[in-house]
């Protein structure tokens, strides 16, 4: 081996400040679309520089949701569709601290949609990544709420048709106050909105269409993962402020991309103090977290 | 630790034992609840959300008991004394959580103010038939630490105890009430601030990189780790190491279960909490727990007055189960008695510690009313024969 070589290796993995290298080799398959989503958050987080000590990660159950195992952050892998108000008593506790979800969508969608609907509503400052490969992959290829009609899926080997969810107008329409929609291999973009989602104030959602190489890509005889995340980057539109009715997802069709949604509004707390100080007036002294930095 | 006095309402008051028990957890320092309205156990959150706002607490009436008990576990490990309340119904619906909460070794408390079941059942009166769900009502194998106030008293001290046992044990602790003891009114006295001990949780003092979620420690209850203070730690409800990282086969499992069951049983002699009378040298000794062992006393009257030596044993704690203590009686007494608003839930245990050594008696009834006291007088003395 040439000493060349050998520098190499020991040279830090480019991502090692945010990866439990002593967890790697992950799960994942290969070309499965999580690898460039995490790569995305990962490069998100240093360009932001922010005091890694001060985000946390939070995941429910799926190949998504293994992400918080690997992020080198405070993170908390929960139960099957829990991870959001998991992560809103987390943030209320301390909302200093950036919360991130990264999670899929059986996941915050289905068994979780509840809870990630109320969450919008109450705009807790809170970022979802949501990482839609149109199948519950980590059960073995499920249909899921996402599943485009006609799509094949281990429960409906027929082909699905129900009408899936259409996930930006669902958050926009919630009262998500940052929404954006980009696929696995739009890295440089995905990783700007992933910032941009991370410093807004309230809650903000990221769709990430990515590929399932093993059971979504297979099942429907798509080709590899690789073939399948170049089909969905090249057949996306860049729409920025879509009308969010247009933005549903038909199987193996256009996908419309980019920032759709991107505004103000008073967040959980701000509304929680706005509501103290309007009952009680000066005798109430802003909540600023349950760690006495009221 | 003492209490802070800008949590304690001391003095007398007139309050039903859902307010109680609210008193007790704010006494306690409880900064977060989240709930799902329910029946009977509404009160204890309307009073949550009455109080919180000037002491610096956050009350949030979540979307369901799902989210109610992911919240409060969440909130738990940002470092905010956490709970939530709920009966019957939600009792159900946070049972898979409550199972993540002892799997990530959360403290916090929830509790269960019962009506008659199963399913919508009745939702204005009592019952004591979650008892079982307590112990087992999520899946896989645990232990719990469950208490049951007899009284508004008893309920908001009670709270203030389960809020310590949780951080002693750092695990989530249940209290197991009813709606009687919900809502009967009476005196309830409130101590001073600094006459109230809080167990503060211990937390590691090992640098980051050195310190680990499920360290390995004799007394098996791990310190804490608190977020963002660089430890980057990672916790999960698949079966995990001392680190806290997946590991999926029989050793790890063998490890992590059996480390949360012991962690309840060798610390077990600390926390069931019995109050004992006349059983030294009694011939029957009548079990019961909550408001059932108030309902007991006219019997228990009647049937000494009569010259039969009943003794009686109030269970402050229902779970851990005194196993050892209902050994060594039953090789004193004729009878054992439970007295319990089910069809025979705790009596099981009571039945299956004694061994056969001494007869066992069940006076239980599916709920909705507290007991006759003439069918448990009837009971005490055909166990005297
Ligand atoms: C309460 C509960 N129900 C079902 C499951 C099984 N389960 C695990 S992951 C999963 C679906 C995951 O799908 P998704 O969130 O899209 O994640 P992906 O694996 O596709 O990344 C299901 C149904 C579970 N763990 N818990
Ligand atoms: S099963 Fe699909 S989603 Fe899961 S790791 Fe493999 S490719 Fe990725
Ligand atoms: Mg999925």
């Amino acid at each position: 081996m040439s000493a060349k070589v050998e520098e190499l290796i020991k040279e830090e993995h480019p991502m090692e400040r945010l990866l439990r290298m002593d967890r790697i080799p992950h799960i994942w398959c290969p070309t499965c679309g999580l690898g460039t989503t995490v790569t995305a958050l990962s490069t998100a987080l240093e360009q932001l520089q922010l005091d890694l000590n001060n985000v946390a990660v939070v995941s429910g159950i799926g190949c998504t949701g293994r992400v918080a195992g690997y992020m080198k952050l405070d993170s908390f892998h929960t139960t099957h569709g829990r991870a959001v108000p998991f992560a809103l008593g987390l943030h209320i506790a301390r909302p200093e601290l950036k919360t991130i979800v990264f999670s899929g969508d059986g996941d915050l969608i289905s068994i979780g949609g509840n809870h990630f609907i109320h969450t919008a509503r109450r705009n807790v400052d809170m970022t979802i990544i949501c990482v839609n490969n149109f199948i519950y992959a980590m059960t073995g290829g499920q249909v899921a709420p996402t599943t485009p009609l006609t799509a094949k899926a281990a429960t409906t080997p027929y082909g699905n048709w129900e009408h899936p969810f259409n996930l930006p107008l669902l958050a926009a329409s919630s009262g998500a106050v940052y929404v954006a929609r980009w696929t696995a291999l739009h890295v440089r973009r995905l990783t700007a909105a992933i910032k941009e989602a991370i410093s807004k104030r309230g809650f903000s959602f990221v769709e990430v269409i990515a590929p399932c190489s093993t059971l979504y890509a297979r099942i429907n005889k798509l080709g590899t993962g690789l073939d399948l995340m170049k089909f969905y980057h090249d057949n996306s539109v860049i729409r920025h402020g879509a009308d969010l009715n247009d933005v549903d997802i038909d199987f193996q069709s256009k996908i419309v991309v980019g920032k759709f949604v991107d505004i103000e509004k008073p967040t959980y707390i701000d509304c929680l103090n706005e509501g103290g100080k309007r009952a009680f007036g000066d005798k109430y002294k802003p909540y600023g977290g349950g760690n006495g930095n009221n | 630790m003492k209490a802070d006095p800008n949590n304690v309402l001391t003095g007398a008051h007139y309050l039903d034992g859902n307010h109680a028990c609210a008193e007790g957890a704010i006494a306690a320092g409880c900064k977060f609840f989240a709930g799902y309205p329910i029946t009977p156990s509404t009160e204890i959150a309307e009073r949550v959300s009455r109080r919180f706002p000037l002491i610096g607490g956050v009350f949030i009436q979540m979307e369901d008991e799902l989210a109610s008990m992911n919240a409060i576990l969440g909130a738990s490990w940002g470092g905010v004394r956490s709970m939530s309340c709920t009966s019957g119904p939600g009792f159900s619906l946070m049972m898979e959580n409550f199972g993540l909460g002892l799997m990530l070794e959360t403290p916090c408390v929830l509790v269960n103010v019962q009506r008659g079941g199963p399913s919508t059942g009745l939702p204005t009166l009592p019952g004591q038939a979650d008892m079982m769900q307590a112990r087992w009502g999520s899946h896989g194998d645990y232990e719990v630490i469950a208490l049951a106030p007899d009284s508004p008293q008893e309920s908001f001290e009670l709270a203030v105890h389960a809020f310590n046992l949780s951080e002693t044990y750092r695990m989530p602790v249940l209290i197991m009430t009813d709606e009687c003891v919900g809502h009967m009114t009476e005196k309830v006295v409130i101590p001073p601030a600094e006459e109230i001990e809080l167990v503060e949780i211990r937390y590691s003092s090992k640098k980051p990189g050195e310190a680990w979620p499920f360290e390995a420690t004799e007394d098996l209850i791990s310190p804490m780790l608190e977020v963002g203070k660089g430890h980057k730690f990672h916790v999960t409800g698949l079966t995990h190491d001392e680190r806290g990282y997946p590991v999926i086969n029989a050793e790890a499992q063998a490890k992590n279960v059996n480390r949360l069951v012991d962690k309840v049983n060798k610390h077990a002699e600390e926390i069931i909490w019995l109050q004992e009378k006349d059983v030294e040298g009694a011939d029957v000794v009548v079990m019961s727990y909550g408001i059932s062992s108030r309902v007991v006393q006219p019997a228990i009257m009647k049937a000494t007055k009569e010259g039969i030596k009943v003794g009686q044993i109030k269970m402050v704690t229902v779970w851990p189960f005194p196993e050892k203590r209902v050994a060594e009686l039953a090789e004193k007494v004729k009878s054992l008695v439970m007295v319990e608003m089910n069809l025979g839930q705790v009596f099981l245990e009571m039945d299956r510690c004694a061994k056969g050594k001494c007869e066992t008696y069940l006076v239980g009834h599916a709920g909705g009313t507290v007991h006759n006291p003439e069918d448990i007088y009837n009971t005490i003395k055909e166990a005297a024969k």
